[in-house]
């Protein structure tokens, strides 16, 4: 039986080696372990033995089983892997090959920079406030300290919508400052808001649109004066522009809704004709501003001996110009695909103070 | 507002030098727009003498020139025809930098012989247009000097004077101005009386109707006899053309000058001309005035004309005229000095349309207690420069009274300027500006100068203040602030800001377009709208409120393909107007497509873009800005609010219950067509505010609890045969209801229509997922589920299944 046994194993085992391909594996297999398999048969025969020998013989049948069973496996893993890697050879693609187009959309300069804006006042505890492009006198010059037929008035080259039906004539906002009244009018101090929004000015040239944007800062409350305005504005200047110790110029100037009125300047420098920010020594006019109007505290409804707080307000496509370097304001509303997706913004980038404001 | 630097020292005594003086005006709210500076650049160019000139070896039109410098002598070749030995002349050595070339100078070799230097023109160094001949200087001119201490240079200084300011709006003002920020001493000005030598002939005849005293309060005059007019001397001249007037006659050019120089409008009449006595009156309705511009101007009875006897003579407060101007030959003058009123001069400049130096100043507010000064001053100066005996000054009317007090606690600069001054320093400042000051501790009483009309509350006073003590000095002071800000936006906006990145997220680029559109255009987009027009249009093809964005974003796809970039993809969000009055007006989101999905590729999928992609724009927009997208449901046909400019069969509104929320399709080939636009062009106009608020349920920003079930999912498929013309929504809307708690998902993935289905029929063919819960479903609840299914689509859509 031993010998039997030794001799089949060398046969089967030479079958499996021998074997080449899977189907001729398949044949070996049946004709060893299947049910009419020569070790299946030789197990079958174990019963008729002697229980001493039964029990040898079958041990070493099942070893041989084992044995055959293992040959069998590795061998077909052996052509699967074969097969797999002929069928990976014949599978290649040139994967130098251009990505299927996708298009990457962009945030205009001007939301993005708005955005900016609000992350930074934001960390200083404003909220953003907005109103009607369309205005009426009171919001747009009365309550602001323009009287009638003041001539600051016609410096605003005001766009006038016919009279209406009762002779009130509505005029588009010549700038974000009515907010400032209708947040007075309707909020309690203490107040600090940002108004970013559509402007409108009657002007047309290589620095001026008749449409532009304007974010105009407001903080009414009982103490603020002239130093927090000043370190308000510094602040914001240095983080938006990313200049840490960025210069700062305060000048007297006139606005008929400030008293005292300023301008701020922020260093730059001119040198060959290329206009930089940083201190260099020469100045940049960058915003006005001043301590709100006892005069438009009063049309609100509020005691200027009281009350009284900084506005400031500057123009968005301006900053945001500097900031990035675009030469042409009028190209800001000209809608070309190649401007957009030149200077806009990706979807994700949501600027934070924390977690940065320029890409 | 433009002067010359001399002219300033003539009222400013100070030792104080060009940019020094530049950097205090702009410190005290004057701010300095431009200097021209003619002699900046010139310090390293000097004096020198031509010790010798000859002809040069090699060329005949050079000369050879030996120069002494001073500390050196050179040797310099020169082309000037006017180089000669004996000469006194500007020399550049190497090194300095030519102001028309603006390169450096070095030695170099003319001709083979060395050139040192070189002699300058006055074109060389951009101090005039002649290039004739170098520059010859005087004959005592010091070798070796710079040539900035020879030739007189008068820096002009242009200021940006700002409205309120009209004390400055003269250079004696300006130089009171900074005298009182301590930059020097003001001279006093020469306006002593000046004793008339003879009683006046004419007298002022206040001729204002009662109720109009006011337009004109003041009027000052006095006639001088004997004078001799003329041309005006070079310095009056210089000056003049310096700040870019053109001298007319010494007579004119002293009124010229002094308005100038006092920020106090004068008028010289021609006093032969006149005829009796002269004032201020009411004009006729219609009565003209030949104005010295040479125009002629009808007026209106609320203007103010300056009149004799018989007749008007110029525009008060605005303008002479011309048949009562001085001339060449005028030997006799009348000069008038007089207060017109703010409110009345600014609204006639308007009406005439006529802008002056004197309508400027006297509607900003001149100084009230300037006329005699005015009279005083310009007499002074003809006498002078033009002779003549002057008369008695007559006057008519009473400048108002200005002196005003108010009331002042010195507290404020530091509770409103954030700036801590000593009291003895305030008051310093303020009585250097002119105020008069009495009381004491918190109660301050402070009278303006009659000058600074424009001073009124304690506020102006604490700018005063500060605008001498320096802006700048003002300590920067950070915002008090709670220990964590708060949210910056409020929660509407912050759901529009993610609509607008959800849309560029789709491939979107944002434009920012004009608010206003023609109105040819606007009509096409109004709907129910008004249409909303601009009075005073920037162009007749911006004279509209735009309706929609649509029109906008349609011509900016037009205008890039045009370029050569058909396939856009645009989105804005911003308002359109639906009236004339404040709020009338919508936040949009509005997202435009046109030409294809996407450039060729090698995959080969390209597409035209069609009504689904502006459909998935607008429900993305919607999703992100926090709509309940699920219960959107979709209408087509105008009926259903679909607005004309879509096509009217592949357009649709998506709506909330009764709400529209958006609106989306191809746009109508007819509207195309009126905007020059190539299609397919597809869009969707998504009305942000029309978004229900987010209801909050409980506290806290906590989602309901995930029941995630264990079992495995079954998905069925069904095709039924409708109509053609039963929508899609419905049929996938009739299956979803048909089994709520097993069915989580029916997407629907053919649509067929032809001769397997019938004439008028369409095939649906639908993926329906059931998601057990507890157990696994036997056969015979998934036959339920289906036959519910079945039942719910003959039901609601007339559904059968297809054979």
């Amino acid at each position: 039986m031993t010998d039997t046994i030794e001799k089949l194993r060398t046969e089967l085992l030479t079958a499996v080696s021998d074997a080449a391909e899977l189907t001729t594996l398949e044949d070996v297999r049946v004709a060893a372990l299947g049910k009419k398999g020569r070790i299946t048969g030789m197990m079958k025969e174990l019963g008729a033995m002697a229980p001493e020998e039964r029990k040898a013989a079958g041990q070493r049948l099942n070893v041989l089983k084992d044995e055959v069973a293992a040959a069998l496996d590795a061998k077909k893993t052996a052509f699967e892997s074969a097969a797999l890697n002929a069928r990976l050879a014949s599978e290649s693609m040139d994967v130098s090959l251009p990505v299927r187009p996708e298009t990457k959309g962009s945030l205009h300069p001007i939301s993005q920079t708005t955005a900016e804006i609000a992350a930074i006042f934001g960390e200083m505890g404003f909220e953003v406030a907005d109103g009607p492009d369309i205005e009426d006198d009171f919001h747009n010059f009365t309550a602001l300290n323009f009287p009638p037929g003041h001539p600051a008035r016609e410096m605003h080259d005001t766009f006038f919508l016919p009279p209406d039906s009762d002779g009130q004539r509505y005029l588009l906002r010549t700038h974000t400052s009515p907010v400032q009244i209708r947040t007075m009018m309707s909020k309690k101090p203490p107040i600090r808001v940002i108004i970013p929004g559509r402007t409108y000015r009657c002007d047309y040239d290589m620095t001026h649109t008749p449409m532009f944007h304007q974010v105009e800062l407001l903080v009414i409350d009982t103490e603020t004066n002239m130093s927090h305005l000043r370190g308000c504005l510094q602040e914001f200047v240095r983080t938006f522009f990313g200049i840490d110790d960025l210069t700062t110029r305060f000048r007297p100037s006139f606005f008929p809704f400030t008293e005292p009125s300023a301008e701020m300047d922020i260093g730059c420098s001119r040198q060959g004709g290329e206009l930089k920010l940083g201190n260099y020594g020469d100045w940049l006019e960058i915003l006005g501003c001043g301590m709100v109007h006892p005069n438009v505290i009063k049309a609100c409804g509020l005691d200027p001996d009281v009350y009284q707080g900084f506005a400031a307000g500057m123009g968005i496509e301006r900053i945001a110009m500097l900031k990035y370097g675009i030469p042409d304001l009028r190209t800001f509303f000209e809608s070309d695909l190649r401007w957009l997706r030149h200077y806009g913004f990706a979807a994700l980038d949501v600027p934070s103070v924390t977690g940065g404001l320029a890409r | 507002m433009k002067f010359t630097l001399s002219w300033l020292k003539d009222h400013l005594d100070t030792t104080a030098g060009l940019d020094e003086i530049v950097t205090k005006l702009t410190a005290v709210g004057l701010e300095v727009e431009s200097v021209e500076d003619p002699g900046k650049g010139l310090e390293q160019f000097v004096v020198a003498h031509v010790v010798e000139a000859k002809q040069h070896p090699n060329a005949d039109r050079l000369r050879l020139c030996t120069v002494n410098a001073g500390a050196e002598t050179l040797q310099v070749v020169c082309g000037a025809p006017n180089a000669r030995t004996g000469l006194k002349v500007v020399l550049a050595r190497p090194g300095a930098v030519i102001p028309i070339t603006g390169e450096v100078l070095k030695k170099g070799k003319i001709r083979d012989v060395e050139s040192q230097g070189m002699m300058c023109s006055y074109r060389e160094l951009k101090l005039g247009e002649d290039h004739a001949g170098i520059i010859e200087l005087p004959e005592d001119a010091p070798v070796g000097a710079p040539v900035t201490e020879v030739l007189k240079f008068d820096p002009v200084i242009e200021i940006n004077l700002t409205p309120n300011r009209v004390d400055a709006l003269g250079v004696y003002g300006i130089a009171r101005d900074l005298a009182a920020a301590g930059l020097g001493t003001l001279k006093p000005l020469r306006s002593n009386p000046v004793p008339g030598k003879a009683t006046s002939s004419r007298k002022i005849d206040m001729g204002l109707a009662a109720g109009h005293e006011h337009k004109c309060p003041q009027f000052v005059g006095r006639t001088v006899r004997g004078v001799k007019n003329g041309e005006s001397p070079a310095w009056l001249k210089d000056r003049l053309q310096a700040i870019g007037l053109r001298p007319v006659s010494v007579i004119v050019d002293v009124t010229q000058y002094l308005t100038i120089d006092l920020g106090r409008p004068l008028h010289a009449f021609d006093d032969a001309k006149l005829s009796g006595d002269i004032g201020p009156r009411l004009a006729k309705a219609g009565e003209e005035i030949a104005a010295l511009n040479g125009k002629s101007y009808t007026l209106d009875e609320n203007m103010v004309v300056i009149a004799d006897r018989t007749t008007g003579l110029g525009i008060g407060g605005i303008m002479g005229g011309e048949p009562s101007s001085v001339t060449e030959g005028t030997s006799a003058i009348f000069l008038e000095s007089a207060l017109f009123d703010a409110k009345n001069i600014a609204e006639t400049g308007r009406k005439l349309l006529l802008n002056t130096d004197a309508r400027y100043a006297f509607e900003r507010g001149v100084d009230p207690a300037s006329a005699r000064m005015g009279i005083e001053v310009a007499t002074h100066m003809i006498l002078e420069l033009c002779g003549g005996e002057p008369a008695e000054i007559v006057d008519g009317g009473k400048a108002p009274d200005w002196n005003r007090a108010i009331a002042f606690n010195p507290a404020r600069v530091k509770s409103l300027g954030g700036v801590e001054l000593p009291e003895v320093e305030m008051k310093a400042i303020l009585m250097r500006l002119g105020f008069t000051l009495s009381g004491s501790g918190d109660a301050w009483q402070v009278v303006p100068p009659s000058w600074r009309t424009d001073v009124e509350s304690w506020q102006d006073l604490v700018e005063e203040i500060l605008r001498i003590y320096g802006y700048d000095n003002i300590p920067p002071v950070p915002m008090p602030r709670a220990s964590m800000p708060k949210q910056v936006l409020s929660t509407d906006q912050k759901r529009w800001e993610v609509a607008r990145r959800a849309l560029a997220g789709r491939g979107l680029n944002e434009t920012v377009t004009w608010a206003f559109l023609a109105r040819a255009h606007a009509e096409k987009f109004l709907g129910d709208l008004a249409l909303v027009l601009l009075a005073n249009p920037i162009s007749s093809d911006l004279d509209a409120m735009r309706p929609s964005l649509v029109p906008n974003l349609a011509a900016a796809a037009g205008r890039n393909a045009a370029r050569g970039m058909a396939d856009v993809g645009l989105f804005e969000v911003g308002p359109r107007f639906e009236g004339t009055k404040p709020g009338q007006q919508t936040l949009v989101a509005c997202a435009l497509r046109a030409g294809h999905t996407s450039a060729r590729h090698w995959d080969g999928a390209r597409r035209p873009v069609d009504a689904m992609d502006a459909k998935a724009d607008a429900i993305a927009a919607l999703e992100a800005a926090g709509a309940g997208v699920a219960g959107l449901q979709t209408y087509a046909g105008n009926a259903s609010g679909v607005p004309a400019w879509y096509h009217p069969g592949r357009a649709g509104v998506l709506k909330l219950g009764n709400q529209v929320l958006a609106a989306f399709g191809e746009l109508h080939p007819a509207i195309l067509a009126a905007l020059d636009v190539k299609g397919p062009v597809v869009a969707c106009e998504v009305f942000l505010e029309r978004i229900p608020p987010v209801k909050k349920k409980g506290v806290g920003a906590a989602r309901p609890l995930l029941k995630a079930s264990n079992f495995q999912p079954v998905e069925r498929d069904f095709a039924f045969v409708v109509e053609a013309g039963v929508p899609a929504e419905s049929l996938l809307r009739a299956v979803r209801g048909a089994e709520r708690e097993l069915i989580t998902e029916v997407g629907l993935f053919d649509v067929y229509e032809g001769p397997h289905v019938g004439e008028g029929k369409k095939s649906l063919a639908i993926a329906v997922t059931l998601q057990p819960k507890d157990t696994t479903l036997t056969d015979e609840q998934i036959e339920a589920v289906a036959k519910k299914i079945v039942a719910a689509a003959e039901k609601t859509c007339g559904a059968k299944l297809r054979a």
